[in-house]
């Protein structure tokens, strides 16, 4: 199946608001997913057998600026049986407040990749999963304040003590 | 923000009092590296196993923000520090995707890097089929495969200077073309090496004291696989032939003869430990095929010439369009992508995030290694193969 296909196959089963832009210039094209289908879109596709994206390559948390207050979930599929790949996000308004983290659904039902992927995103950007059985941080120690991949995260001056800047 | 058990303050909390929690590692030799392995047991038997990691990030995505697209190039060396060739052949390709000259790259340049990177997934497949030897207990296989690892060593130091971290693959061509005899030297490699591969198989593939420690180990089923993101030769040792060389056709690979070695479950069930370091060994071979195919046409028809220039191709600045782009390739240890956010102003991208193999491969270890013996799991763990510097990058 390729894009527009799937495009269509979509907006016929949940309905025309589940998308909410297709992003076609540049060398893969993009489905804007509405943030609060996107675990019954992942699971269609991947139990569609037309579509059958079974293997998720790559989640990615993205901040998009200090400016923006938008932050985002890419979704890479791709299908090993049709070998094709599909690109899914999904963006949020949040006002980079960090008494609330902006709050995305998990899709680690869908895929156990998930699982680790969006630990790390929760660890270096501070995007929390709603319904993600095991949200703690993965590669910063327990400890650590603060997201350091946020596009306004200032480095601290100490850890533990130990000097970390110049 | 309001505090949701997590499942790991569950396993602690509603500990039974004939379990213990043992620390294993980040010390622990079997465990490759920095990994650290809390385990749940229940004397002998491990009843939950939860990896903690992270003693090896050195902020990769972090450094990317301020790097300019060939400055990553070392970063990207230092992931998987086994198979720096492989990092940094994925790395380019995604950069030169993204500018539009993945089209015009000599030939000479697609073979000498799909070249050195099979001589690097040779020398990685080795410290994976020599560690394992040494976590399960065989002491020799470890020599021997680190005395023919050296001489990759040393050939790829010859080529670009420096003896792990390369930094050989820039972005639209090589750092160096291939010194004069390089061709010759490798040749001679292949002959010297391919007994030493037999040799090798009969020291640990029908082994018995190895089959019965591998064999029906640690079997991991294709669908956990397949929905746990693991790919390379932990996919392909459950039984699915899918290797991106094939699917995705990059770089010299379509014009190349090799086959995609599965597990076949020949000692055990499919999806063993036996299973996935059989697929290392079988592959180790493969890659001596296409290394074979590569001299060939890198002496006769792609033949070195005065003319011949490995920087003709480097743009003077490497800008691309304003884009999103996701580059998968196949490293020794799975799927390797780069997923590239591109701003088309400024030499920097705006993002770059690495989609470790090492990192989904472990992932699934607490699934497989429910009830295992202790012993077993070490096995396990030695059959995943990771490499700390990706899982942490």
């Amino acid at each position: 199946m390729n894009f527009d296909e799937i495009t269509k196959l979509l907006s016929e089963k949940f309905g025309s608001d589940v998308i909410i832009e297709v992003q076609k210039g540049g060398l893969q094209p993009a489905l804007i997913i509405n943030p609060n289908s996107i675990v019954p879109v992942c699971q269609e596709l991947r139990d569609n057998t037309n579509t059958w994206f079974d293997f998720l390559s790559c989640l990615t948390g993205i901040d998009h600026g200090v400016e923006s207050h938008k932050f985002s979930v890419v979704y890479h599929l791709a299908s090993i049986p049709h070998k094709h790949q599909l690109v899914l996000k999904v963006i949020i308004d949040h006002d980079r407040k960090l008494d609330s983290l902006p709050s995305f659904i998990s899709v680690s039902d869908v895929w156990k990749t998930a699982e680790w992927h969006e630990r790390e995103a929760f660890d270096l950007l501070g995007i929390q999963f709603e319904g993600h059985p095991d949200l703690r941080r993965i590669l910063l120690p327990d400890d650590w304040e603060g997201y350091p991949l946020r596009k306004d995260y200032i480095a601290a001056e100490e850890y533990k003590g130990i000097k970390i800047k110049e | 923000m309001q505090v949701k058990k997590t499942r790991y303050d569950q396993l602690i909390e509603n500990l039974k009092p004939e379990e213990m929690i043992i620390n294993m590692g980040p010390q622990h030799p079997s465990t490759h590296g920095v990994l650290r392995l809390e385990l749940i047991t229940d004397g002998e038997i491990v009843k939950e196993v939860i990896p903690h990691m992270g003693y090896l990030h050195r902020c990769f995505e972090k450094h990317c923000e301020n790097l300019t697209y060939q400055q990553i190039i070392p970063f990207v060396d230092r992931m998987d520090y086994l198979s720096s060739m492989n990092n940094d052949h994925a790395y380019v390709m995604g950069v030169e995707r993204m500018m539009g000259i993945d089209k015009i790259i000599p030939k000479r340049v697609e073979y000498i890097r799909v070249l050195v990177c099979e001589l690097n997934r040779i020398a990685s497949h080795l410290i994976a089929i020599g560690t394992y030897g040494i976590d399960i207990g065989a002491f020799t296989p470890f020599l021997w495969c680190f005395r023919d690892r050296e001489h990759i060593m040393n050939m790829l130091e010859w080529a670009s200077g420096s003896r792990m971290l390369y930094n050989y693959i820039w972005v639209g061509g090589l750092f160096y073309d291939l010194p004069v005899g390089f061709e010759e030297r490798c040749t001679e490699f292949v002959s010297y090496f391919k007994p030493k591969l037999i040799e090798l198989n009969l020291l640990l593939t029908d082994n018995q004291i190895f089959i019965g420690r591998t064999a029906g180990v640690g079997i991991l089923p294709l669908d956990v696989a397949i929905n746990y993101g693991c790919s390379g030769p932990m996919l392909r040792g459950s039984g699915l032939k899918w290797d991106l060389r094939r699917t995705d056709e990059y770089s010299a690979y379509p014009e190349l003869e090799f086959d995609i070695p599965v597990g076949k479950g020949e000692m055990g069930k499919s999806g063993d430990c036996w299973d996935r370091y059989k697929v290392r060994a079988d592959e180790v071979a493969e890659s001596i095929r296409i290394i074979e195919q590569c001299l060939e046409r890198l002496q006769k028809e792609l033949k070195r010439g005065p003319e011949f220039d490995p920087r003709a191709k480097l743009p003077k600045k490497i800008i691309p369009k304003e884009q999103e782009f996701y580059i998968r390739a196949e490293n020794p240890r799975g799927e390797l992508g780069y997923y590239f956010i591109t701003d088309g102003k400024t030499e920097i991208p705006k993002r770059v995030k690495a989609r470790a193999p090492s990192f989904n491969n472990l992932s699934v270890l607490p699934e497989i290694t429910r009830g295992v013996l202790i012993a077993d799991l070490v096995a396990i763990l030695g059959s995943v193969d990771i490499v700390l510097g990706e899982v942490d990058r």
